[in-house]
């Protein structure tokens, strides 16, 4: 495991740290999508950070890529080669690449006297604009034009230095260029051939990070978290999502609304009232429904969940947190969102609160939500946050083979003939249930005719305030959390990564599931005999589970992205087990590898019961 | 196309009034509006033959929002202001169903006015009727968006500081596409302007005048059916502009000319100085609807609704093909 210290002599093969950076608008991105398919291509597996400000132009943006042999989950502190083509990313950067490893700088701008550089960093300087002066030559056309293949030059040269060639930026060009875009290809290998021959021998021999294909390698999918839950939503048959703009979960919505070929009518609404609102009317009617929002939105949507809870409503919201408060940090992230997810709005209802961690659980679980909302006629939210939701990975293809849609208790037509007695109404929140389910009829149906109220209702919906009627008819509906709690398989509550019996638990939840479990091996090497306990379901809380698990534990440590730590504190108030041990983070840049195996060993060997992370530009 | 399956009665037996009326308990407040727009509702519906089971009849909260318990459709009595979030929802995601959306003044123009404005924008196939009695009659009265500054009912502990709505040039101007006035006891005036709004295809407003004989004292029933003198010569305080010629409805929408003037004389009609109050169809205009501006692009949205495409196959096994996505993702 790449731990950034490394002697001068030994190459380093696949396992390599990649940042570029620049103004917001100017091609960070770009860079990034082309290093990455073309390091993918090569049978490598990436995870990429994205970082930027919540503004459009101008603002400095940075991606960072993780390169490695196997499936890798999260970014290491270390920066083996920053690649800039301005002078403020180089200023802001350079500091966090470690010796051994390299600067590519455009001279003209950047000055390395003016550097804060650690020693034994290679600089190699790229004429960016000679680069394009020659490609416009042997072109021919004007320079002016090729000011954007800077984007292409970059790259070209990062795989110079890393010994990857040619074909593999030829190949990532062809999987980012398609359709109309197909004819900017050979331009493109122009330039990235002219900026590959730029960087010398002698430099390409110093620099001790290589990357080498590897064949074989199945195909991946290269994807965002955004991308995997709206894959999933797509696959769970949710035909009708509704999303007011936000970061960091528009991404997703906007996705899916280029995709219209598969009947899924996705509506911009005018506020994320409405928003969830409109879900939940959908759901109603029987679409599987569904809204994705962040903090801020989820915040308005209390009131409308409250209704849909009262009225068994199965809709599911998926919340990409990020910093907050109030707006916070609109594009950094956190995950402070825990309390509130299992506690928004005012009054008792059922809701069950998923906490996947990776993005093929963005995937999975955004379908699963859709069954488990059917299933217990009750909102799902899904807490997801920005890490994943935004940042890119290559993970394996989707395994849709067992992939079953579960509707729950819906009426058939013979269903409403034997269940409403012949009376004209349908008793939809029948109190005649086991387990707090009752069989709901849709909108359209004959003789499925029914009442929904915000105030308390009759079995058919119609307001009743009378205690007797409220006694059970509340306790009907709180009886499905317990029915969910028993139902849900244990596999979407916790996992428990690693071995069995080792002496130290890490518990965590959400996305430092990645660091987390890309630690893991580095800390065995070192003596600390550690597994990780991931808190997969919120709510209703796997108390029997967690307790099993964490009393088998000499020591426990708590790992989060958020002040207090806040699913510590939810397994005390569960279990009664207190985690005092506790890594937390609250900087909005997310938890590194780097800083699991620092962390943890500060809190194993040192005894240091809060440890507070602040890494990340 | 699944925006135009019939929502009507097609058995040999007729549907009587009776059959739109439920049993729930009523709690309005002895000769409130409410009754008259709620016999009116039941009358459109059986006279249109609407099968009770394809409507769905939203409303948002307060007295006039009790109304779906009592209409015997669906009925989805929701959020304070919402009620048309659930009415667009419910007609996007079953465009075959027949949608109605009541709620009052205070719900629609008050705490629900950013979902007002957003409706009219969209035209979903919808007809909305807002009982309008200038007060919040369900907390005690307080001045609604509707009532006008220096006004002051007997349930006011002073007059009105706020200036007033005008709900039918916000409808307007918010792009509703079917705007009418009447009175909750105007009889076939009401059932007919309820009827036309069901039957236009497109976002359609019936803003209700309507007495609350318990805290608008001012504009109470006697208000609205003692004749008033004008000219010397005794006349109704409302009147039916259709008949002093008034046209409202747009005859070519792609005529730019008609539809400004169309819309010129009713943002005219709407702030009518008085005293008198004119009621009726103050515009109509048809454009696409928003489902349809939908499914131009995802055609298979026209066979099948969200509501309604199939997902799974027998088994329960998912069945949406992704791999065209996955052709994008896959490296």
């Amino acid at each position: 495991m790449a731990t950034g210290t490394q002697e001068k002599s030994k190459v380093q093969v696949n396992d390599f740290s990649w940042m570029i950076g620049g103004p917001q608008g100017t091609g960070v991105d770009s860079s990034a999508t082309l290093f990455a398919k073309a390091c993918i291509v090569a049978g490598l597996w990436i995870f990429g950070k994205r970082e930027y400000h919540s503004n459009i132009k101008g603002d400095h943006s940075y991606f960072q890529i993780r390169v490695s042999d196997h499936e890798v989950k999260s970014h290491l502190d270390p920066v083996h080669l920053l690649t800039t083509y301005e002078d403020s990313t180089a200023q802001i950067h350079a500091h966090e690449v470690i010796p051994g490893g390299a600067i590519i700088y455009d001279p003209t701008v950047t000055h390395p006297e003016n550097l804060k550089l650690n020693k034994d960093v290679t600089l190699v300087p790229l004429d960016y604009a000679a680069v394009l002066r020659q490609c416009a030559e042997e072109i021919g056309q004007p320079f002016s034009k090729l000011v954007i293949m800077k984007n292409t030059v970059s790259v070209a040269a990062s795989f110079a230095l890393l010994g990857l060639g040619m074909p593999e930026i030829e190949e990532g060009l062809k999987t980012i260029f398609t359709g109309k875009k197909e004819k900017l290809i050979p331009l493109n290998v122009t330039a990235a051939k002219i900026a590959h021959e730029a960087i010398s021998k002698e430099i390409i021999d110093k620099f001790p990070y290589k990357l080498k294909p590897i064949k074989g390698t199945p195909k991946r999918l290269v994807l965002t978290g955004n991308q995997a839950v709206a894959l999933g939503k797509l696959k769970a048959g949710c035909r009708f999502q509704t999303y007011y703009p936000i970061t960091p979960a528009s991404d997703e919505s906007v996705y899916l609304e280029g995709m219209p070929e598969y009947g899924m009518l996705v509506m911009q609404c005018e506020d994320e009232i409405a928003s969830v609102l409109q879900a939940i009317s959908g759901a109603i009617m029987g679409a599987r429904s569904s809204t994705s929002t962040s903090g801020p939105g989820f915040s308005l949507m209390a009131e409308g969940l409250g209704w849909a809870g009262m009225n068994e409503v199965p809709v599911v919201v998926v919340n990409y947190q990020r910093g907050g408060p109030a707006t916070g940090l609109p594009t950094r992230h956190e995950q402070a969102d825990l309390f509130f997810s299992i506690h928004f709005a005012h009054g008792e209802f059922p809701r069950i609160v998923l906490t996947p961690g990776d993005h093929s659980e963005y995937f999975y679980d955004a379908f699963e939500s859709f069954n488990i909302a059917d299933q217990f006629q009750t909102p799902v939210i899904l807490l997801c946050d920005k890490n994943i939701g935004n940042n890119t990975q290559s993970i394996p293809m989707f395994d849709e083979s067992k992939l079953i849609i579960n509707r729950g208790k819906i009426a058939t037509d013979a269903d409403i003939k034997k269940l409403d007695g012949g009376n004209g109404s349908f008793k939809r929140f029948s109190l005649d249930t086991k387990n707090g389910v009752s069989t709901r009829s849709l909108p359209g149906q004959k003789g499925g005719i029914y009442w929904m109220s915000g105030d308390e209702h009759s079995e058919v919906g119609h307001i009743d305030e009378s205690s007797a009627l409220r006694q059970v008819m509340h306790a009907k509906r709180m009886k499905k959390l317990e029915a969910a709690a028993k139902e849900i398989p244990s596999e979407m509550k916790f996992a428990l990564h690693g071995d069995k019996n080792a002496d130290i638990t890490l518990v965590s939840w959400g996305s430092p599931k990645g660091p987390i479990l890309d630690a893991l091996p580095t800390l065995q090497k070192a003596g600390i005999n550690v597994n990780f306990l991931q808190v997969r379901m919120a709510w209703p809380f796997p108390s029997d589970e967690v307790t099993a698990i964490l009393n088998k534990a000499k020591t426990v440590v708590g790992i989060e992205m958020n002040f207090t730590g806040q699913m510590c504190d939810l397994i005390r108030r569960e279990t009664g087990i207190e985690i005092k041990n506790r890594i937390l983070k609250w900087n909005g840049r997310p938890i590194s590898e780097t800083e699991i195996v620092d962390g943890v060993t500060d809190v194993i060997k040192n005894k240091k019961q809060r440890v507070e992370l602040t890494g990340g530009l | 196309m699944a925006s135009n399956i019939n929502t009507k009665n097609i058995s040999d037996t007729k549907l009587t009034v009776k059959e739109y009326k439920t049993d729930a308990h009523n709690d309005w407040c002895p000769g409130c509006g409410d009754f008259g727009i709620l016999n009116a509702i039941h009358q459109a519906m059986a006279e249109l033959q609407l099968a009770p089971w394809r409507v769905v009849t939203c409303s948002g909260v307060g007295c006039s929002s009790k109304t779906p318990h009592f209409v015997n459709t669906y009925g989805i009595h929701t959020l304070h202001g919402r009620v048309l979030p659930f009415a667009l929802g419910a007609k996007m995601a079953n465009p075959e169903l027949q949608v109605l959306a009541v709620g009052g003044d205070g719900d629609g123009y008050g705490i629900g006015a950013g979902h007002f404005v957003h409706a009219g924008r969209r035209n979903v196939d919808i007809a909305y009727l807002v009982f309008n009695n200038e007060v919040y009659g369900l907390t005690k009265g307080q001045a609604s968006p509707t009532l006008k500054r220096g006004e002051q009912p007997k349930s006011l502990p002073s007059p009105n500081t706020s200036d007033g709505v005008n709900p039918l040039a916000m409808a307007l101007s918010s792009g509703f596409t079917f705007i009418a006035r009447t009175y909750a006891f105007a009889g076939a005036h009401l059932k007919n302007m309820i009827i036309q709004a069901m039957e236009h295809k497109g976002m359609a407003l019936v803003d209700i005048l309507q007495p609350c004989p318990t805290y608008n004292n001012l504009h109470d029933k006697q208000y609205f059916s003692t004749p008033i003198e004008i000219d010397g010569q005794k006349q109704q305080r409302w009147f039916d502009i259709a008949e002093q010629g008034y046209d409202g409805v747009v005859k070519d929408p792609n005529n730019a000319e008609e539809v400004n003037q169309k819309r010129s004389q009713a943002f005219e009609m709407a702030y009518h100085p008085g005293p008198r109050i004119p009621v009726g169809v103050l515009y109509k205009i048809d454009v696409p609807v928003y489902y349809d501006r939908f499914s131009e692009n995802a055609p298979i949205l026209k066979e099948h609704t969200p509501a309604s495409l199939p997902v799974a196959d027998a088994k329960g096994l998912a069945t949406t093909d992704l791999s065209e996505a996955y052709s994008h993702l896959a490296v």
